[in-house]
Formats: C-alpha cells, sequence, structure tokens
C-alpha cells in the first residue's frame, strides 16, 4: 500500500484531478477532501490544489481559510503532516498563516500561462527532499496573482533559514528574490505557484515534476 | 445601535495595482490628460449593531485586520455613521 495524499476541493478548485493522476501515476494513493469535512480521512500528506477556491472573492484564498477542512489541515500541519498548497492552494496557505507573505498581481500586469524554469534553492523540504540545490526543474505556471511579496524582516529570515525552496530562473512576475516557493518553519509546509502536477507526464512536454511530488510521497510514505 | 460602515480597501504603497495602471492608461485617449495616481481599491458597506460608535469601530477593526483585508499587502480605511439605513 501507498501513501494517501488528501486532496483539497473547495467550490472553484479546479486542478484536484491532475494533482489526483499524478499522485497514483507515482504508486500514491490520492483522495478528495471537500472543502466542508472535517478530517482528513487519515491521509498521510495533503495537497491544496490551485484553482479560484470560492470565485478568489475578496481576495485568493480569503474565504477558503474559513473553511471547516482547513481546521485539519492546520492541525496536521502542527503534528508535522506533509502540506503543499500548489497556486492557488499556495495562496489559501498565506492566507491561513501556515506560510508567511503574499502573493500580489503580477509585475507587467498579465495572466501569465507558460513553462518556467525552477532552480531548487533547498532539498529541505518535504517538496524537494529528493532534488539537489542547482537542479532546474521545467514546470508550468498559470497564474494572475503569482508575485510573492513579504516584509524585509520575513524574507531576511525566509533567506536566513534557507525556507526559499525554489527560485525562477527568469522571474516571470516580478516575485521578491525570484521567490516561486517557500517552506514554514518545521519545511513540512511547503507553497509554490508553479504546478508540478502539470509536469509528470511526457506527453505534457516535462516530466520534472516527478521529483516534487515523488518527494512528497516519501514524505507521506515515512508517516505511514 | 445600529451603524452604517464603510470600508474602503486600499493596496498598500508599492504593492502592484494592474487596474489602476490600465485605467491611467486608457485616459489620454480620453483627452484626460491631467489625472494621475489612479488606484483602484474595493469599497465595503454593511451595518452593525454595537452598543456605541466606538465598540462598532472597535469590532470592525478586528474584522478588517482578520477578513476583510490582508494586512501584507492591504490597508483599510473605517468611516462609520449612525443610523440605521434603509
Amino acid at each position: 500500500m501507498g501513501a494517501t495524499v488528501a486532496v483539497v476541493r473547495f467550490p472553484g478548485t479546479n486542478c484536484e484531478f491532475d494533482v489526483v493522476e499524478a499522485v497514483e501515476s507515482l504508486g500514491g494513493q490520492a483522495q478528495i477532501v471537500f472543502h466542508d469535512e472535517t478530517s482528513l480521512g487519515g491521509a498521510d500528506a495533503v495537497v491544496v490544489a490551485g484553482g479560484f477556491a470560492h470565485g478568489d472573492y475578496l481576495r485568493p484564498g480569503a474565504i477558503a481559510r474559513f473553511s471547516p477542512v482547513m481546521a485539519a489541515v492546520t492541525e496536521f500541519a502542527a503534528d508535522g503532516g506533509p502540506v503543499v498548497g500548489i497556486c492557488n492552494g499556495f495562496q489559501v496557505l498565506t492566507e491561513a498563516n501556515l506560510l508567511p507573505g503574499a502573493l500580489q498581481k503580477n509585475a507587467g500586469l498579465k495572466f501569465k500561462c507558460q513553462m518556467a524554469d525552477l532552480v531548487v534553492a533547498s532539498s529541505d523540504s518535504v517538496l524537494t527532499s529528493q532534488a539537489q540545490v542547482g537542479d532546474v526543474l521545467r514546470i508550468p505556471i498559470n497564474h494572475f496573482e503569482g508575485n510573492y511579496t513579504c516584509s524585509p524582516e520575513t524574507l531576511a529570515e525566509l533567506r536566513g533559514d534557507d525556507r526559499i525552496v525554489v527560485r525562477y530562473a527568469e522571474n516571470p512576475n516580478g516575485s521578491v528574490d525570484d521567490i516561486a516557493g517557500i517552506c514554514n518553519e518545521g519545511r513540512n509546509v511547503v507553497g509554490l505557484m508553479p504546478h508540478p502536477e502539470r509536469a509528470c507526464n511526457e506527453l505534457l512536454g516535462s516530466v520534472d515534476g516527478r521529483v516534487m511530488l515523488g518527494s512528497l510521497l516519501a514524505a507521506a510514505g515515512a508517516r505511514v | 445601535m445600529i451603524f452604517d460602515v464603510t470600508v474602503e480597501v486600499r493596496l498598500r504603497p508599492g504593492i502592484a495595482d494592474p487596474q489602476g495602471a490600465t485605467i491611467e492608461r486608457a485616459l489620454p485617449a480620453l483627452g484626460f490628460d491631467g489625472v494621475q495616481d489612479v488606484k483602484v481599491g474595493k469599497s465595503i458597506r454593511f451595518t452593525i449593531d454595537a452598543e456605541s460608535e466606538t465598540a462598532a469601530f472597535a469590532e470592525v477593526e478586528d474584522l478588517c485586520h482578520r477578513f476583510l483585508t490582508n494586512p501584507v499587502i492591504e490597508d483599510s480605511v473605517v468611516t462609520i455613521a449612525a443610523g440605521a439605513s434603509a
């Protein structure tokens, strides 16, 4: 039996089945968990998938963070459980204070939908443990509000604690310090704007997402 | 007492405002050459039942901080007026 990944689905989430497909292609099991559920069903890892949770009303992630399932995700994260927020999921995790900072609208005022080269900045996270620092991963991005920002103090902390997980090789959206993804102090919660689940099949032009979701499955497996 | 509340949510200085920038770029074509520094925010209106204006203000400030704004990127300006709205 492989590890089980709970894939959180809010009204408006639209990447949950891509995550399920990618996890299963890597030998893991996946189950969709709806926003109004209070339990993660004993899952060994959580992915907060991308989309437009609650229509992005008010702000991306602002309504979603109050969903019953987020209490379970917060508890799971506090217990050291691996949690990854992808794209809109990253926005949800910042709104839920599981990760610092915020995602503002892209510099250049454009929605970005393209392949991006990500440079692994830390291999000490649940999403990059099987990668090497300096590895370049080709992973698609698809967002309008992916421009990571935070206070200078938070940025200094992220840098000092090696919590910047992946950086863009060529900054597409104006993110401070080219940040594409970060992790929490415990290194078990990771948020990133790019979509590793869309880079797990050769038909999609890249399989570089496998090392990320493979890392997550390894972290999940350690909890089975 | 019922108070009418208006919360204006503004992007903090330095935060990207693509809507404001796009509006500003369109203005010269319409002949509005003197309009500058366009900023787009949100106006959220509601009523609140509270014992006093001070109490209402405190509750709205808390609401702004915890939900209506993201303090990392947004500020809010709260206006409170006594009297139920129609």
